[in-house]
């Protein structure tokens, strides 16, 4: 059985990140990016199912601009066998939506033909948009759905689809060997174009902000006060 | 030449070693640090830390409570390790007239006599050391530490300053019942020039909070220390402290660009302002040393025996093996900086890959993010942790030849049980010997040994955590008589 994971290449999540001063977008220039932390759960959870013999071969995807080969090298490092990277230039004003990922997983999927997909729950940039299972689900017609301990099943067409959250395994390191090995797998790049999928997106990003400061509490003296400053502060009574 | 020489021991005294057996001596500081710039590749120029005329100034005002000759009478039996030192009756004893008239300059919250509070401060962080004051005074400002020291200085008392109370050698904690002058209420960073990179800040600043405030700021402090959560910049720089990334900053000497010091006697001494390059070009460092390979974006080079791993997983919580596949018997951690990552990471991988196919590596994990990276460190920077809670730990910080360094671990391991680790790059060796508890039995296994051995190989028995307490008597074995004579000030 062959295994399909997604990951993705985001600004390093022990980064304080910062909204550019034109306010497009998040600062990412200078930046340490590194694979989603959720994607590397999702790696580590495909390479023990490879060694526990349930799969024959994990294949890594990822969307995204040419540096985020470093993230599929990542991936054949910490052991995957194969990667496929679909280029894509993000334009902040005009990122790629939840339906555009997709499509693109899908198309991917189809090409690949692998028994098992596996995801990260969401991703730290932009949580929003994490999760391309709602999209990716109405894409399969999923007939049903369990949830268990950190994992949700989709049963899918021909794929079983799975997404990981935190604390499900401890990835592994990338180790030298393995680094050196990676070298030499093949990572294959494709576009949208040639995938036949339409990737036009109809939002646009307008303003970019960094979310309002939290006000320090205030420690009140009496039950009166605090209904006086529920009415007349915070206007929900 | 002489005047030269005098230069040399002035700055050792001041800058490097202040908390030898000098007991009398005590000062606080207000310092101005440089730290290097990112990219790593431009670097302001270091300068000159004390001008010479400042020197000669210091070393005449530092009058006669600065010199102690320990007087070898008898052992005391305490917790700590011997002291031979006996209280010099020549100090006074602490009465109730001193104590309200600190709280007059200090406020009742500057001064405190609440036993559990001073019973921290005597005590040293390995809890080898103990001391016996009765009082502990939290200094806010250098007018408030000098009328402490001045008036300390008319009535004889002795003092102790206390940074972050971190030290290895007993160096930070009273021996008898010392006024402890503790600068933790100093913290203030009091400015920071963002385009030249000088930091200006209070001596009781902590240094992960510099750290802090200067990577904000896009910046990165020359030094870095497994205690940088509790220690003061104060006394990283009056010990001349190295650290992890003094392989590639060099050490504080070229560092520290002023000093505003307060002396024995209560005077400021204001050396934040007269920093010019010295002519006589003693400290300048040559910071383009050519280097193979790794040399420039090299920044940390530590290495660590399996028994320090072992230790590190038993007692640490979090952390993982990096390399749990099979033991090895030497574990290297390597670390580099610089402004291209994708340039440096070729480089390090490549120059890992090659020592591979050479045959001198064995295996390695090369970190993918910055959290596994900060689980490496947090593995290295624990051990000194985990080793305190085995039980006791002797400390030993020797610099050998490299190609020797080692040997005493080997040697050591026959009698003791002993962890070797410590900055490979800069040939400094921390020798962990681990006991139930501090024993005399013990420690003559070790002592004098260690020291004649290093002393064999020309090596220094203090690379970078001072002399202190602990090893005030034994300057002997890495500097010759002349050279101590000069160093005690006169």
């Amino acid at each position: 059985m062959k295994i399909l994971v997604a990951v993705k290449r985001v600004v390093d999540y022990a980064v304080k990140v910062r909204v550019k001063p034109d306010r497009t977008g998040v600062e990412t220039a200078n930046v340490k990016m590194s694979m989603n932390p959720f994607c590397e759960i999702a790696v580590e959870e495909a390479l023990r199912l490879r060694e526990a013999g349930a799969a024959a071969e994990v294949v890594a995807a990822t969307i995204g601009p040419a540096q985020s080969a470093d993230t599929l090298r990542t991936a054949l490092a910490m052991g995957a066998d194969r990667a496929v990277h679909v280029l894509h230039d993000a334009d902040p004003a005009r990122p790629l939506l939840p339906l555009a990922v997709a499509k693109i997983l899908r198309a991917v999927a189809l090409e690949e033909k692998p028994g098992l997909v596996i995801l990260g729950k969401q991703e730290v940039e932009c949580p929003e948009f994490g999760v391309a299972w709602p999209a990716y689900q109405n894409a399969f017609r999923y007939y049903t759905r369990m949830t268990c301990w950190f994992l949700e099943f989709w049963i899918c067409n021909c794929s079983l689809g799975i997404s990981t959250d935190l604390r499900l395994n401890q990835p592994r390191y990338a180790t030298l060997p393995n680094i050196m090995k990676a070298k030499s797998k093949v990572i294959k790049k494709i576009t949208p174009q040639e995938l036949n999928v339409d990737i036009r997106s109809d939002l646009e990003v307008v303003e970019v902000n960094e979310p309002p400061k939290r006000k320090a509490g205030v420690i009140l003296s009496s039950v009166d006060e605090l209904l006086d400053k529920l009415k007349t502060e915070a206007r929900v009574l | 030449m002489p005047y030269q020489f005098r230069i040399a021991a002035a700055r050792r005294c001041v800058l490097t070693t202040p908390l030898n057996s000098q007991r009398g001596r005590n000062y606080a500081t207000r310092s101005s640090s440089s730290p290097a710039s990112l990219p790593a590749s431009r670097r302001s120029p270091q300068v000159e830390t004390m001008s010479r005329r400042a020197a000669e100034r210091l070393l005449r005002r530092l009058g006669p409570l600065a010199v102690e000759p320990p007087a070898r009478v008898q052992k005391r039996t305490f917790s700590t390790t011997a002291t031979h030192i006996q209280r010099n009756p020549a100090y006074s004893v602490l009465n109730s007239d001193d104590v309200s008239y600190f709280k007059s300059i200090l406020g009742d919250s500057g001064v405190v006599q609440d036993e559990d509070r001073v019973a921290v401060a005597n005590v040293d962080w390995m809890g080898k050391y103990r001391g016996a004051s009765q009082l502990l005074l939290l200094p806010k400002s250098t007018t408030e530490v000098s009328k402490i020291l001045s008036y300390c200085n008319s009535r004889r008392l002795a003092v102790v300053p206390q940074g972050g109370n971190t030290g290895l050698v007993g160096g930070s904690v009273p021996v008898y019942d010392e006024v402890i002058v503790s600068l933790v209420g100093m913290d203030k960073i009091i400015s920071f020039d963002n385009v030249n990179g000088i930091l200006t800040c209070e001596a009781g600043c902590v240094l992960e909070n510099l750290s802090t405030f200067v990577e904000n700021e896009g910046f990165i402090m020359p030094l870095d220390l497994g205690a940088k959560g509790s220690c003061h910049i104060g006394g990283n720089i009056s010990t001349n402290a190295g650290g992890l990334r003094f392989i590639r900053y060099g050490s504080l000497h070229g560092n520290v660009l002023g000093l505003e010091v307060v002396l024995a006697n209560g005077t400021v001494l204001d050396m934040l302002s007269t920093l010019r390059k010295d002519n006589t070009g003693y400290d300048l460092k040559h910071l383009f040393i050519a280097r193979r390979n790794l040399g420039e974006i090299l920044s940390a080079f530590e290495f660590m025996d399996h028994h320090c791993i072992d230790l590190a997983m038993k007692h640490l919580e979090g952390v993982q093996n990096p390399l749990p596949a099979s033991p090895y018997k030497f574990y290297v951690l390597i670390e580099t900086t610089g402004s291209d990552e994708s340039y440096d990471k070729a480089k390090l991988e490549a120059f890992l890959l090659r020592s591979m196919e050479d045959g001198l590596v064995a295996d390695g994990v090369i970190a993918q993010d910055i959290s596994q990276a900060s689980n490496f460190w947090r593995i290295r920077e624990g051990i000194s942790e985990a080793s305190v809670k085995v039980g006791a730990v002797y400390k030993y910080d020797l610099s050998i030849p490299v190609e020797k360094l080692y040997d005493i671990v080997e040697e050591m391991r026959i009698r003791v049980e002993v962890l070797g680790y410590g900055h490979l790059g800069d040939g400094n060796l921390h020798l962990n010997i681990l006991s139930s508890k501090y024993d005399e039995s013990v420690l003559a296994q070790i002592e004098p040994f260690v020291y004649e051995w290093t002393s064999a190989q020309r090596g220094s028995i203090s690379a970078e955590h001072g002399l202190g307490l602990m090893k005030a008597e034994k300057i002997h074995y890495s500097k010759s008589p002349e050279a101590v004579s000069l160093s005690m000030v006169s």
